[in-house]
């Protein structure tokens, strides 16, 4: 036992080590946006002025509530749209399937830049849609994250017992009933995890955002990538505390979904 | 028969129209455009412009040159990393999968600007490590794209396979060269195809961190900026076909539960 304790300690300290540098950034930053330095290396006073500077500019505030919004937004249509699509394919001919699976994979193995070039180019240069509409914004965004609604739910409806839907409609449903009492609550974890997918994919976003956001919205990604040209410290460090509130719920969350997980799993086990 | 006659194949279609709308039609303008001029004549000038300027053809280059470099430190950085974590009995090792996989849900300008602190603290300043910045940024900003799908790979590994191996008289590192290294390619080319193209294209990180040598995303940046639509096009439709040949040379060997951004919910 203690040999084996022993022999596993290397690859223990080679990942501790990995996480720290994983890290490291990450949590200076957070430790500095709780004081007054405008830098890295200089201590200075606790202070919370970084996070009522954040809530307190307009502008922050609405790029913050604006790039929520839009990422909820988009990712609704996403769910949607991804979902249809899949249970329409899985249903079609091996043809249409087939057209529709392998589109499907465009904006998945695409280079974002290119995705978002030439969504801009269709929809802004050749059919001269407003970018101030946000319409070229939100299409988009459905690109970037719809597909991969299509590729959560689809290994679902594989799963999915064939017979429960004929069951259904034998026992007297209409093919709708069939559809949102049976079919649906049995895709619906591929659904949630695609919708998932969808909001974290647009919130990472810069590329498709940068090609089709009216000139006047921003989001994070945006924001952040003009503010580290400019030299404003006050938007600089309030930026630093709004990376640690991002990065205080991405660590809520994770811990919430396996708390829930880990309940199911539990409660299986009964 | 009721009003409205339904049928499950149906409610495909507005995604079908969407998809055609929004990914191929698209497809079809940048094609279009690259091989036209500003006056919409067909022209070749685009593509033969591209290939013979020293200038593009080096952005070309150096796009490579990032892209294989930072593969590479990614992948031996994540393979032991997977290796350890799928090959332990340790309990917390789901949780630590998460550690690792946790800081893909952050803002990816916000993590650049967090590392862009730390190195201005400790190289005083970016400007004289263009490259080197470059390759610490990607390989920062994309190592959990490599680690999860070579760790999914190799937790589905056969014990029984390496035992076997053992049984047969192999050593530990022939068991590691000739078995648990050639089964766990699936899971290092899905890795390898996560960070090779997003590192030839994320010009972000190189505006962020202060080096202003172009790669193949930029490039389009900027003929974007200059209302160069023809030429935009003609790096895009280039870099699709690259896309295409590596997607074309990869998906044979790729695992399928490993791979794709969809991995990244766990």
């Amino acid at each position: 036992m203690k040999a084996a304790v022993k022999k596993e300690l290397p690859g223990k300290i080679f990942i501790g080590a990995m996480l720290i540098i994983l890290y490291l950034p990450i949590l200076v930053l957070a430790f500095y946006s709780f004081t007054t330095s405008a830098n890295i290396g200089s201590v200075h006073g606790f202070s919370m002025d970084n996070y009522v500077n954040l809530f307190s500019n307009e502008e922050l505030r609405s790029m913050i509530f604006g790039t929520v919004l839009l990422a909820f937004g988009s990712s609704l249509l996403a769910a949607v749209l991804g979902t249809l699509g899949a249970i329409g394919a899985f249903y079609s001919r091996k043809a249409a399937r087939g057209v529709i699976g392998g589109l499907n994979e465009v904006p998945v193995i695409n280079a974002d830049v290119v995705t978002g070039f030439s969504v801009c180019i269709m929809l802004v240069v050749v059919l001269g849609i407003d970018k101030n509409t946000f319409v070229p914004l939100v299409i988009g965004h459905v690109v970037l994250s719809a597909p991969f609604v299509y590729l959560s739910v689809t290994p679902k409806l594989k799963q999915m017992d064939s017979s429960l839907y004929e069951a259904a409609m034998d026992l007297g449903a209409t093919p709708r009933q069939a559809l949102t009492k049976v079919v649906l609550p049995q895709i619906q974890p591929g659904i949630v995890s695609g919708f998932a997918l969808a909001v974290t994919l647009s919130l990472d976003d810069y590329f498709i955002a940068s090609y089709t956001k009216p000139a006047t919205f921003d989001t994070i990604s945006t924001y952040v990538v003009n503010a580290t040209k400019g030299s404003q410290t006050e938007i600089k460090t309030a930026l630093w505390a709004l990376s640690t509130l991002i990065f205080l719920i991405v660590v809520l969350v994770v811990i919430l979904m396996n708390l829930r997980d880990g309940k199911e799993a539990a409660d299986f086990e009964d | 028969m009721g009003v409205f006659r339904f049928s499950r194949k149906q409610l495909g279609i507005p995604y079908a129209v969407f998809l055609i709308c929004f990914v191929a039609a698209p497809l079809l303008v940048i094609i279009y455009y690259a091989f036209t001029n500003g006056e919409g004549q067909f022209t070749l000038g685009n593509l033969t412009g591209f290939f013979t300027s020293p200038y593009t053809i080096g952005t070309l280059a150096y796009s490579f040159a990032i892209a294989v470099v930072t593969t590479c430190v990614c992948l031996l950085l994540a393979y032991p990393i997977a290796y350890i974590l799928a090959r332990s009995h340790w309990k917390a090792k789901s949780v630590v999968i998460v550690m690792f996989v946790m800081p893909m849900w952050i803002n990816f300008t916000l993590r650049i600007t967090a590392l862009k602190e730390i190195l201005t603290v400790v190289e005083g300043n970016l400007a004289f490590h263009p490259f080197l910045n470059t390759i610490i940024g990607m390989t920062y900003d994309f190592l959990p794209f490599m680690i999860l799908p070579m760790y999914t790979t190799l937790l589905k590994l056969d014990n029984s396979l390496l035992e076997a191996a053992a049984d047969l008289g192999a050593n530990p590192f022939q068991v590691f060269l000739k078995v648990t290294l050639p089964l766990s390619v699936p899971g290092i080319i899905s890795g390898v195809v996560m960070v090779f193209l997003p590192s030839m294209t994320n010009y972000v990180v190189l505006d962020m961190l202060y080096n202003s040598t172009y790669i193949m995303g930029s490039l389009i940046g900027s003929y974007f900026s200059a209302y160069d639509w023809h030429n935009g096009s003609m790096i895009a439709l280039i870099l699709l076909l690259i896309i295409l040949v590596f997607t074309l040379v990869t998906d044979r060997y790729a695992d399928e539960d490993a791979g794709n951004r969809g991995g990244a919910l766990l």
